[in-house]
């Protein structure tokens, strides 16, 4: 078995402050490749689908596992902000999880090997990106500054050169893309073979497609904003779980002052589903998000607005006041956020301190 | 690797020559040069005959050549050391332009293939660029690769590309303090990607290996920032970083695209990072206040071309910056007066 302690670098292992949030309705067999890298790590595993269905977890794993009817337990009415049949009832485990970092993967995603052949461990690398800060001001030409080898370029002001606190480690997936259904249909054979050695801060101001794939995140600095939203049974739309997810963050990120990495690691993605079950979650997705980018490319957030709770809770106000005539699935979208808001700080009661300066 | 199919006589190569033997570059870069016309500039403080070696198609131009242009008053602009290429700019006429420093010769890929850099940089101009959203997979104009999942689909006809950034292996272009606290440190990493930059936000232009749509914004690419004490290592000057910020600005301005990774080239060994440091320090100083003032400007709606908006980026320089330090001051002159000369030699 492979050495699990972290290898050349002295990355820390913070196995006592990760989780380790899966999706699953199928099994969990992937984790038996993973084993080497997340055996230290405690689970937290969301049951989705029929909650009298068995999921099998590999032995020598320590894991907590949620189903429909410990959702519907645990927050009762306000169990309805969480997804049902899609894999955005996710966020239900970054809730309950008591740790400080998040490390969430979909159960088709595999070990990926790097360009001379070694098994890539991608929650090392997560750690490493949260561990370091990002340059969300000023882009680095040589992408991220603050790992081995590389620096910040000449004309990079000093005084932007400390970073700001990292809250995001968004990593890719070779093999299968993270396309859409359209792009699918057209190119059903394409397969990502690149892999790209860097790490970068995506700047401030600048919004992106957040997948949920293959994704680490600083839960005490940013968690409640990562609601998956509504998707699924009842729902109009799918596949927008993580990308509203995204959104919010990157505004809120934005706004604080934190920043957001994508990047490394790669995971080797091996399931490409049915297109045509895509675009018909899709659908009214593609013509939404033309109306939810200017959105929120304009979305502003008020000064005393210090915690992600405050800065989530104004999003959804104005969630509903601008998008609610795009549609109604807006109008309640929006509430299920203030919901969602409800339920964390219910699960998570702090003192509710400012984790950022607002911009 | 790349697609698209080159035509050469839309493209000129114009070499800064700081130093007179320019033999073992050429000859390193005659696999791509050959094909292509050259301009080639020598830095009016270079003294002596350039050593340039046959079998390549340009045309030279001197000391003599720079001062019958622009003339000899007072207020005329500096072309020397590394601003000796702007002149070339000014003398082209062809859509594209490249400018590689002489003292870099081509890179090898992780796969120990010769990077062609000129069609790499011809590959980034003609395909577009995509400045309003983050693609998570970087080019989507790449061969093998596409837009992702949320990408907003409007938005996916992206837009011209104004300019091309490379990078450099080896030698990358950090800062004197940088380079002297890590004298080891070379960049032996090859990034294989492209990306756009985004939008509003800002970055360090570095001159070393650089490519533009000339027709688009070439009087953006303008000599104007020079430091009292500027040398001839990129470490004792910030001019490209300047001239990049003002490119920027106008890229974003027009809605034109600034791309950012590949192609690679290899910067050879020179100079020593402590002694450039007393020279360059003011340059490091300096950029504390350029950067939040370029991250602040905004051009009126009515500068619709390059020189329009260069225009107007000088009479902010001269105003907001000037009063602070007279290299600004200087800085907003030389802008005005590249515009009235790059305007002067177009109807000639």
């Amino acid at each position: 078995m492979a050495a699990i302690q972290a290898s050349k670098s002295s990355t820390p292992l913070l196995k006592d402050e990760l989780d380790i949030v899966i999706p699953t309705i199928r099994n969990l067999d992937f984790l038996e490749m993973w084993r080497p890298f997340f055996q230290p790590y405690h689970l937290i595993i969301v049951q989705d689908g029929d909650p009298s269905k068995t999921i099998n977890v590999p032995e020598g794993f320590d894991y907590e596992l949620y189903n429909r009817n410990d959702i519907n337990k645990i927050l009762g009415p306000k169990a309805s902000c969480i997804s049902f049949k899609d894999s955005a009832c996710r966020c239900f485990g970054y809730m309950v999880s008591k740790k400080k970092y998040i490390f969430t993967i979909d159960d088709d995603c595999f070990v990926a090997k790097d360009p001379t052949g070694k098994e890539i461990n991608a929650l090392e690398q997560h750690i490493k990106n949260l561990l370091s800060p990002s340059s969300p001001f000023f882009f680095n030409t040589l992408y991220d500054p603050y790992r081995d080898g590389a620096d910040f370029v000449r004309g990079y002001p000093f005084s932007l050169r400390e970073g700001v606190p990292t809250a995001v480690s968004h990593g890719l997936w070779l093999n299968i893309p993270d396309y859409d259904a359209p792009t699918q249909l057209v190119k059903p054979r394409e397969r990502n073979t690149r892999y790209v050695d860097a790490v970068m801060t995506i700047p401030k101001g600048t919004l992106f497609p957040m997948c949920g794939m293959n994704l680490g995140f600083n839960r005490e600095l940013i968690g409640p904003a990562m609601y998956f939203g509504l998707m699924g049974d009842g729902q109009p739309i799918g596949r927008y779980d993580d990308m509203w997810a995204g959104w919010c963050t990157k505004v809120i990120c934005d706004h604080l002052g934190l920043g957001i990495k994508t990047g490394l690691p790669y995971i080797w993605h091996s399931k490409a589903s049915n297109p045509f079950v895509n675009l018909k979650k899709e659908y009214k997705g593609i013509y939404w998000q033309e109306e939810l980018i200017p959105f929120f490319q304009s979305v502003t957030l008020p000064k005393d607005c210090t915690t992600v709770q405050k800065c989530y809770l104004e999003l959804a106000k104005q969630v509903k006041a601008k998008l609610g005539k795009v549609d109604e699935y807006f109008n309640k979208l929006a509430d299920a956020m203030v919901t969602w808001i409800e339920a964390w700080d219910e699960l998570n009661p702090s003192t509710g301190l400012a984790n950022g300066s607002a911009k | 690797m790349s697609e698209i199919s080159i035509n050469h006589d839309e493209v000129d190569i114009v070499i800064g020559a700081l130093q007179l033997d320019l033999t073992s570059f050429m000859e390193e870069w005659k696999p791509v040069f050959s094909l292509f016309h050259l301009i080639i500039v020598q830095d009016p403080d270079l003294k002596g005959k350039l050593e340039i070696p046959a079998g390549f198609n340009y045309d030279l131009y001197t000391k003599s050549d720079i001062d019958g242009v622009v003339g000899l008053s007072s207020n005329a602009i500096s072309f020397s050391g590394y601003s000796c290429r702007y002149f070339g700019y000014l003398m082209s006429h062809k859509k594209y332009i490249i400018a590689i420093d002489d003292d870099c010769i081509p890179a090898k890929d992780s796969a120990g293939n010769f990077v062609d850099a000129v069609a790499q940089h011809i590959t980034n101009l003609s395909t577009p660029a995509t400045p309003f959203f983050f693609n998570t997979l970087y080019d989507p104009f790449c061969k093998g690769t596409d837009f992702v999942r949320g990408y907003p689909f409007s938005l996916r006809s992206g837009v011209d590309c104004g300019l091309s950034c490379g990078l450099w292996l080896n030698l990358a272009d950090l800062d004197a303090p940088t380079q002297a606290l890590k004298p080891e440190l070379r960049n032996t990493r090859y990034v294989d990607a492209v990306l756009t930059v985004p939008s509003r936000t800002m970055m360090p232009v570095s001159g070393i290996n650089i490519a533009f749509n000339r027709e688009l914004v070439g009087p953006a690419l303008l000599p104007a920032f020079r430091l009292a004490k500027e040398g001839n290592l990129r470490w004792e000057t910030v001019e490209d970083i300047w001239t990049g910020m003002c490119v920027k600005v106008v890229c974003d301005h027009l809605r034109l695209g600034v791309k950012s990774g590949l192609p690679y080239v290899w910067r050879k060994e020179r100079g020593n990072a402590i002694e450039s440091l007393k020279k360059e320090w003011e340059g490091v100083k300096l950029m504390e206040d350029i950067v939040p003032f370029f991250q602040s400007l905004r051009l009126s709606t009515s500068a619709a071309t390059a020189e329009d908006c260069v225009s107007e980026i000088a009479a902010v320089v001269k105003e907001k910056l000037a009063p602070t330090n007279p290299v600004f001051a200087r800085a907003a002159e030389n802008m005005l007066e590249w515009v009235k000369l790059w305007k002067r030699v177009r109807t000639q």
